[in-house]
């Protein structure tokens, strides 16, 4: 259990807005969970809880094998911590960044600076060890802020949005870095917006809304609860979305979705590729011209909307939560 | 990029331990240290502003103000120096710690820094002991700078350097007052502005460039038990510089107990809070 996350029942409110609203939580060593949610779900929140930086209003968590609450130094031994917006000192440079990371952590003058080499080496930040950290790239930063979560192999890291704000080469690398971690071994807390970055990572997912789990399981699991396959066309002239839209609907297990814009329509089937021939005859028959048809899962981003879409949103509740916990979601 | 080559290093000084508190706050202090003087700009304008006063005061004020029981331009810039030290240093230290540890916090510093396995109030000792040594330094230059307009401290060295003790001291406990402001309002600006609401007060309601006796009845009171006041009182009295003794006031009388006092009482009270502040941060 050396590794491993268990939180049951956590609560977290700010004045009348509940940020975490009895979320249960089982990571087990080596696993890696994604909190996928919109803005103002509750992630970072149930991140600082996790991480000792808030005390829970309910609700227990065992990080590591010690409890947040009673053993907070013990649980902070053993996790490593990179944030949402990267935390390290711009006015130091990469190399006393980590230095002071490694000093902090317990470590002795001498293995803190061996390892903050080290870490800079493997980041490929070696050759701006020296420059003041101010002077990074969004990408540099994110790798130093990672180094930084690294300097004593943490047994469990946690990862708020990693990959805010990076262009996709430094995502890349990032994620990269991430699961070369997670080959290691470690136990792996992420959350992200990102559902692609979600299923890249994260081997379990849980969705996360209004500071309460709506969802969770594989990103394959997700995706079939999301309603399975789709038929999916591309017609060559918009003047014939209708037309394919009520001949797909003779097909679908629920109504068409028309993408006008792109000239999509796409409807959930209950059929194989068997169906798909079917659809394209009616079309055919129909004088309809296509320009692609397919058969395919939902994307996560599809299975998010469907899972959050019924939901109200509380822009002004979930600012006010926001003001008051100085919290950066 | 290869993660974990060779195994990382095992922490040797754990957490709890006096060792480790003492470590973990000379580390944010260095680091604060480095960030001062990474900006020169900073640590440069803090040492002009109070210079381009003194000069102003020295050379064109010294010559209409008038000092009960001692005349001329050459006595004011004698009477006016403590209270100038006093002044750059109340200012100095309160608006660097309010606004670098609001800093902190808005950076994320502070949760980088409270996910650590580190003592508790390292953060904020950290803080104040790096302001401590700026003040040293702003001192410094500041004593200079009065020894070229004709300042002098006529008991010796050490009565002097007790004197200068006594105004660090003072520097030290406003650092503090200056992190639970910090803690406070989070935000740098806000930091900033709000230092002036009780600076302005603290500085100017004091003995440092007026007579108390000058005042009406309830301002009088207060400038004469100002915290400030009987620092200035008491760097007076150790560096032999004229002073105000005619209001006879208790802590005028006692300048040195007084001035000690307050500091120390400053100190603890404020650093109690921070640190109740500080754990609370974000919860």
């Amino acid at each position: 259990m050396a590794g491993a996350i268990h939180a049951t029942g956590l609560v977290k409110t700010f004045g009348e807005v509940r940020a975490v609203d009895g979320v249960d939580l089982d990571v087990p060593e080596g696993g890696v969970l994604g909190l996928l949610g919109p803005n103002g779900a509750g992630k970072t929140t149930t991140v600082r809880l996790l991480t000792t930086l808030l005390r829970p209003d309910a609700g227990t968590a065992v990080v590591a094998g010690h409890d947040v609450v009673r053993e907070p130094d013990r649980v902070r031994l053993s996790i490593g911590l990179s944030g949402q917006f990267a935390a390290v000192d711009d006015r130091l440079t990469g190399r006393e960044n980590l230095r002071m990371i490694g000093e902090l952590y317990g470590l002795r003058a001498r293995a803190a600076r061996q390892r903050a080499d080290e870490l800079l080496d493997r980041f490929d930040l070696s050759a701006a060890g020296d420059r003041v950290s101010r002077t990074y790239s969004g990408g540099m930063l994110r790798r130093l802020d990672l180094a930084g979560a690294l300097v004593v192999r943490p047994s469990v890291m946690f990862l708020d949005e990693p990959s805010v704000g990076l262009d996709p080469t430094s995502r890349l690398m990032l994620w990269d870095a991430i699961e070369d971690l997670v080959a290691q071994g470690a136990t792996l807390l992420l959350t992200t917006q990102y559902l692609e970055e979600a299923d890249r990572l994260a081997r379990d997912i849980a969705v996360v809304d209004h500071g309460r789990i709506i969802a969770r399981g594989t990103p394959r699991e997700l995706k079939s609860q999301a309603g399975g396959q789709r038929v999916e066309v591309v017609v060559a002239w918009p003047e014939q979305l209708g037309a394919t839209a009520s001949v797909l609907a003779r097909f679908g297990t629920r109504g068409p979705d028309v993408d006008r814009p792109r000239g999509i329509v796409s409807v959930p089937v209950d059929g194989g590729v068997r169906l798909l021939t079917e659809v394209i005859s009616a079309l055919a028959a129909d004088g309809i011209e296509i320009t692609d048809i397919g058969l395919r899962r939902p994307t996560l981003d599809e299975v998010f909307l469907a899972l959050t879409e019924d939901v109200p949103r509380h822009p002004v509740g979930a600012a006010a939560a926001t003001g008051a916990a100085g919290e950066k979601e | 990029m290869n993660v974990s080559a060779t195994a990382p290093p095992v922490p040797e000084l754990k957490p709890g331990t006096v060792t480790k508190s003492v470590r973990d706050t000379l580390v944010v202090t260095r680091r604060n240290v480095i960030r001062t003087i990474r900006i020169p700009e900073v640590l440069v304008l803090s040492l002009v502003q109070p210079l381009v006063f003194v000069l102003l005061f020295a050379y064109i004020f010294a010559g209409s103000f008038a000092l009960p029981g001692a005349h001329g331009p050459a006595a004011y810039r004698e009477f006016m120096m403590p209270g100038f030290f006093a002044q750059t240093i109340a200012f100095g230290t309160a608006s660097n710690s309010s606004v670098s540890m609001a800093n902190d916090l808005q950076s994320g510093m502070v949760d980088r820094f409270r996910s650590l396995p580190m003592a508790r109030g390292a953060l904020l000792t950290g803080r104040t002991v790096a302001d401590l040594v700026q003040n040293a330094i702003v001192v410094t230059v500041m004593i200079l700078c009065a020894l070229l307009v004709g300042w002098r401290a006529h008991h010796g060295v050490l009565q002097a350097a007790a004197g200068f003790g006594l105004l660090l001291l003072m520097g030290y406990a406003l650092s503090w007052v200056g992190v639970v402001i910090g803690l406070t309002v989070r935000a740098p600006e806000a930091a900033a502005s709000s230092n002036f609401l009780w600076l302005f007060p603290l500085t100017f309601l004091s003995n440092a460039f007026v007579a108390p006796s000058t005042l009406p009845t309830v301002l009088r009171w207060a400038a004469e038990w100002n915290p400030l006041s009987a620092t200035v009182q008491a760097a007076r009295q150790l560096f032999g510089n004229p002073g105000l003794a005619a209001t006879g006031a208790w802590p005028a009388q006692h300048p040195v107990l007084v001035s000690a006092g307050w500091s120390i009482l400053i100190a603890v009270l404020f650093r109690t809070l921070a640190v109740r502040r500080y754990r609370s941060a974000g919860a």
